[in-house]
């Protein structure tokens, strides 16, 4: 059966969730990314939507204004989600959010955030970004729209939407650190074996 | 056709492929991933490989980009030196980009550095980029358009070895790279790696790298060795798609080539995520045109 998280997401409903779950998200992703982060820690703007218990989502979408002025999602994809490394353990802090939907891993310093906070981040499957559009069922709001498309904060309703793979959860474990771990014990064997074949200076 | 009339259609042609490229994968890199999909064993990289495929499907049928990421819109031009429009591609390459953003939509993706502000219409200064070859004698232009998005532009690097590091070096460098930031990048990747004399010179081969066809080979014996061990090894890592673990790591590993100084050896690399969208072109001089990256293709 399909796990389904529903915002305004609570501590106990990300507790049992491990890295390499997936679930599904129902109720309001907002889109937020580089500037937006920037913004809220660095210029320290408060951000126009209330994210406590909320989902956010590191994308940068192609959205077509409508001729009676909404907006259709065409496509939205996660954007990788490291570039935000530097910013997101102290954005989890003040604004409470519980999900982070994104691409690839995040490091340190965000685990560390979503222990002590009880919050998880997770990929969407990058690429996929028709996929991803046809589970939003409405733009509700466009805030910073100064930003341009890719970084506007698009306040999204959506249905089922996922799978979203946990790759932080709430007890410290980080899969893709996990992976590059397994990498990178890897690495060196294999790269010595291709180095004795490639002497091409003699 | 005036001069005027061949213009305009000409840019119309290039806005309609450029759209049409951030929709649909060049027919190499969709039976790839198919083939790697088939031998896949790690049931999540297996549900990953499906979501990619219901992605280009649901892109397809909706006629959408089928990701939001639609890049800086760059074009590789090999154009010969009696081409009759010479002259006038880069205006008409600009006039595309424009219309092909209304059309496609495609994502806003130019900003202008040092004002930072968004164009908005995704051209700006330089951009789209324009990379030129002049081929003698010939009267036709090949034009590869390429969406450089985001995330698998992040991991491109370059740098000067010495000779003393040697291909064991370029190993090496090619190795660190794609194991931690290639990771990110939306893989199986299609990895381009620049041998060369400097950085400029490896970065810019690197990138010509990833147009070559996914399965093509480099025509030195040596390089092509290089570039099946390369391949063979980082599969051998197993980062899989999203790099959530798996049978493979890449669509597969090209690599360009130039002489060098012999105190230098220049390598760079530049990936293409899985959903690398590029496509080839060739106008000829009366204009008519072969669309030579996508079968079956209607513009």
């Amino acid at each position: 059966m399909k796990k389904i998280l529903t915002t305004p997401i609570k501590d106990e409903d990300l507790a049992s969730l491990n890295v390499g779950d997936v679930v599904y998200l129902t109720g309001q992703l907002v889109t937020c990314r580089d500037v937006a982060h920037r913004r809220l820690i660095e210029l320290k703007r408060e951000l126009p939507v209330d994210l406590r218990g909320g989902a956010i989502f590191h994308a940068g979408p192609i959205v077509r204004k409508k001729d009676d002025g909404s907006f259709e999602m065409v496509s939205i994809g996660p954007t990788t989600s490291m570039r935000m490394e530097k910013f997101e353990k102290q954005f989890i802090e003040e604004t409470g959010v519980k999900l982070i939907v994104g691409k690839g891993g995040m490091g340190p310093e965000t685990t560390t955030g979503c222990l002590e906070n009880k919050a998880v981040h997770a990929v969407f499957p990058g690429g996929c970004a028709v996929l991803a559009a046809t589970k939003v069922e409405e733009i509700e709001r466009a805030e910073w729209q100064d930003l341009g498309m890719p970084e506007t904060l698009w306040v999204n309703r959506v249905r089922e939407f996922g799978p979203l793979i946990i790759s932080i959860d709430t007890k410290g474990n980080n899969l893709f650190e996990q992976n590059k771990a397994r990498f990178n014990d890897k690495k060196s064997a294999i790269v010595e074996k291709i180095n004795s074949q490639v002497r091409f200076i003699k | 056709m005036d001069k005027e009339s061949a213009v305009q259609s000409l840019t119309d042609v290039m806005a309609k492929f450029t759209a049409y490229i951030g929709k649909r994968l060049p027919t190499d890199v969709k039976a790839k991933t198919a083939k790697l999909r088939a031998a896949e064993t790690n049931p999540l990289a297996i549900a990953i490989y499906d979501s990619m495929a219901e992605n280009q499907d649901a892109a397809d049928k909706l006629d959408r980009p089928s990701c939001q990421d639609t890049g800086v819109i760059q074009y590789f031009i090999a154009a010969g030196a009696k081409f009759p429009l010479l002259g006038e591609l880069e205006e008409i390459l600009l006039n595309a980009t424009l219309e092909a953003t209304k059309k496609g939509p495609l994502r806003h993706n130019a900003v202008e550095t040092f004002d930072e502000k968004n164009t908005g219409t995704n051209t700006g200064s330089k951009i789209p980029w324009l990379d030129w070859e002049i081929v003698p004698d010939a009267d036709y232009a090949l034009i590869d358009v390429y969406m450089a998005g985001g995330g698998c532009t992040l991991p491109g690097s370059a740098k000067v070895l010495m000779p003393g590091q040697g291909y064991e070096g370029v190993t090496e460098f090619v190795f660190d790279v794609i194991t931690s930031r290639g990771v990110n990048a939306c893989p199986p990747l299609l990895v381009g790696v620049g041998v060369s004399t400097s950085v400029e010179t490896a970065a810019r081969l690197s990138k010509r790298a990833i147009l070559r066809p996914v399965d093509s080979q480099h025509p030195n014996e040596n390089a092509a060795l290089m570039e099946k061990l390369l391949e063979e090894g980082l599969n051998e890592i197993g980062i899989g798609p999203q790099g959530l673990t798996g049978n493979s790591s890449v669509m597969g590993v090209n690599i360009e080539s130039s002489a060098r100084h012999p105190s230098t050896i220049g390598v760079a690399v530049s990936t293409g995520c899985w959903a690398h969208r590029r496509g080839k072109i060739r106008i000829n001089a009366d204009l008519s045109y072969d669309i030579l990256s996508h079968e079956g293709v209607v513009l």
